[in-house]
C-alpha cells in the first residue's frame, strides 16, 4: 500500500520542476526567457539520462553493494557500487522485491533533475546552453549521487549512529541532498560566470534588474507546492521510514512551512520597503518549502511553521547581502533560497525533530556533521569541477550576447517577438 | 585567496572527521565540530572575497 502511495507521490514531483522553471524564467529578463526554459528542459533531460545510466549505480540503495574503506579503525561507506546503465532495476515486474529499488531510482532521477535546474537561476541571462548541459551531466552523474549515497543510500552520514554512537544524519525530503547541493552549484556558477553587464556600476553600486513576469513566478510557486508535497511524501516513505498514516502530516507540514516562509517575507518586505515585495515573497515561499523538507513529518505543524517563518526571514536578508555586500549576481536568489534555507532546514531538524532514539544533542551533532560535509567537501568539489569545466567550455556568453539577450544570441529568436522592444538596444555602445 | 579558501573548507571538514574518529566525549566532539565549522566559515569568506575583484574586472 505504502509503495503505491509512494509511486503516486513521485508522479507529482515533476510539478516542482515546472514550478521552479517558471520562477527562474519569470525572475530573469524577457530577452532570455526562451533560453531559460530551454536550458531547464536540457538540464532535466541530461540529468535524467546521466543519473539513470551512471548516477544511480553510485547513489545505490541502503543495504546494497558499496565501495568502502577502513580508516581510523572505522568503516567508511562512501559510494554505491550498483550496476550501471540501469541494469539493477526490474522493468518487467519479475522481481517484486525490487519495487522499492525501482521507486528509489524513479524519485532520485527527478531529484537529480531538480538539483540540476537550481543553478540555472543563478546563471540566468549569461550562462550558455552548452556548459549548462555538461554541468548538469556532471551533477547528475556523479556529484548528486555521491551525497545522495551518503544520506539516502545508507552511506557514512546515515551510519553516524551505528559507527560513532551519535544519530544518523536526517534529511528525509532532500533539503541537503537536493537543495543545498543545487544551491552550492548555483553559487559556483554565479562566481564563475560573474555578474551581468550593468548590474554593478563603477563605484560598486548594484542596479535593480527586475524580473520580467512576476505572474509566472507566483504561479510557479503554486505548482512547486504540489511537486514539493509529492517529493516530501515519497522521500519520507522511502528514506525517512514513514508509513502511509504519516503522509497527511507531511502534507500539512509542507503547507505550514511554505505559508510561514511566504508570510514572513511579506511582513519583512512590507516593514522595510512599506509595500510587500512580490519576488522576495515568492522566494520566501520556496525557502519555506526547502527548509521544511528536511524534517517532513518528523516535526509538529507548529514547528514546521516556525521553520518556514525563519527561512522566509533569513532569505530576504540573505538575498540582499549576496547582491549588495558580497556582489554575487544571483537573479533568482537561488543561493539564498536553496542553499541558505536548506542549511537552516537541516539545523531545524536537530532543534525541532521528534526522535524516538538518542538524545537531541546527538541528533544536532549529526546534523552539524552533515552540514560540515556539504560546505567542507561538496562545495570545493562542486567549485573545482565547475572551474575546470569553465576552462574548456566557457560559461559566460560574450559581451554582445550579454546585452543582446540569450534568446537572440543562442536560439536565434526571442520568446516574445511581437511585444518586446528593449530600451537599450538602440543605445550606442 | 581562492585556493586558500578551498583548502580551509577542506581542512574544516577534516577537523570534523578527526573529531568523530579521535574523540569520544560528547562535549569534546561538539567543540571540535564547532571549530571545524568555524574554519569552513573562514574558508567560505575567503573564497567569496576572492571572487569580488573578478566581478569588478568583468564590469
Amino acid at each position: 500500500m505504502s509503495l503505491v502511495v509512494c509511486l503516486l507521490c513521485i508522479m507529482l514531483v515533476p510539478l516542482a520542476a515546472a514550478g521552479l522553471a517558471l520562477i527562474h524564467q519569470g525572475l530573469g529578463r524577457s530577452r532570455s526567457a526562451a533560453h531559460a526554459m530551454l536550458g531547464t528542459l536540457c538540464a532535466l533531460a541530461i540529468s535524467a539520462i546521466f543519473f539513470v545510466l551512471f548516477g544511480s549505480a553510485w547513489a545505490g540503495v541502503a543495504g546494497g553493494p558499496v565501495h568502502s574503506f577502513a580508516a581510523g579503525g572505522f568503516h567508511w561507506d562512501w559510494l554505491g557500487a550498483g550496476a550501471f546503465f540501469g541494469h539493477g532495476v526490474s522493468v518487467d515486474g519479475s522481481d517484486p522485491a525490487g519495487l522499492g529499488r525501482s521507486l528509489t531510482l524513479c524519485l532520485e532521477m527527478f531529484a537529480a533533475g531538480l538539483a540540476a535546474m537550481i543553478p540555472l537561476s543563478a546563471g540566468s541571462d549569461r550562462w550558455r546552453i552548452g556548459p549548462i548541459c555538461i554541468s548538469s551531466a556532471l551533477l547528475a552523474g556523479f556529484i548528486f549521487p555521491l551525497f545522495a549515497h551518503w544520506v539516502w543510500g545508507g552511506g557514512w552520514l546515515a551510519q553516524l549512529g551505528t559507527t560513532f554512537g551519535l544519530a544518523g544524519f536526517f534529511d528525509a525530503g532532500g533539503a541537503g541532498v537536493v537543495q543545498v547541493v543545487g544551491g552550492l552549484m548555483a553559487l559556483a556558477v554565479a562566481w564563475i560566470a560573474g555578474p551581468r553587464k550593468g548590474k554593478y556600476s563603477d563605484d560598486g553600486v548594484a542596479a535593480a534588474i527586475p524580473g520580467h513576469n512576476i505572474v509566472l513566478v507566483l504561479f510557479g510557486c503554486l505548482l512547486a507546492l504540489v511537486g514539493w508535497i509529492g517529493l516530501d511524501s515519497a522521500s519520507s516513505i522511502l528514506f525517512g521510514g514513514a508509513g502511509v498514516e504519516q503522509i497527511p502530516g507531511v502534507v500539512v507540514n509542507a503547507m505550514m512551512s511554505a505559508s510561514g516562509g511566504a508570510l514572513a517575507a511579506v511582513m519583512v518586505t512590507r516593514a522595510r520597503y512599506r509595500k510587500p515585495d512580490a519576488s522576495l515573497s515568492a522566494n520566501g515561499w520556496i525557502a519555506g518549502l526547502v527548509a521544511g523538507s528536511a524534517a517532513c513529518g518528523m516535526v509538529t505543524p507548529v514547528a514546521a511553521l516556525d521553520t518556514g517563518m525563519i527561512a522566509g526571514l533569513l532569505v530576504t536578508y540573505m538575498i540582499e547581502a549576496f547582491e549588495l555586500q558580497l556582489r554575487v549576481d544571483d537573479p533568482g536568489g537561488a543561493v539564498s533560497v536553496h542553499a541558505g534555507a536548506g542549511l537552516w532546514g537541516l539545523i531545524a531538524v536537530g532543534l525541532f525533530g521528534h526522535f524516538a532514539d538518542g538524545t537531541r544533542g546527538n541528533h544536532m551533532l549529526a546534523q552539524l556533521v552533515g552540514i560540515a560535509a556539504l560546505l567542507g567537501f561538496m562545495l570545493p568539489l562542486i567549485y573545482g569541477v565547475n572551474l575546470l569545466l569553465n576552462r574548456f567550455e566557457p560559461y559566460r556568453v560574450d559581451g554582445n550576447g550579454d546585452w543582446q539577450g540569450m534568446d537572440i544570441r543562442e536560439l536565434g529568436a526571442g520568446a516574445y517577438p511581437e511585444f518586446v522592444v528593449h530600451a537599450d538596444e538602440f543605445v550606442p555602445r | 585567496m581562492r585556493l586558500v579558501g578551498c583548502l580551509l573548507l577542506l581542512s574544516g571538514f577534516f577537523i570534523v572527521l578527526a573529531a568523530l574518529v579521535l574523540l569520544g566525549g560528547f562535549s569534546q566532539r561538539v567543540g571540535f565540530v564547532a571549530a571545524g565549522l568555524a574554519v569552513e566559515a573562514l574558508g567560505l569568506g575567503l573564497l567569496t572575497q576572492g571572487h569580488k575583484p573578478v566581478a569588478k574586472e568583468q564590469r
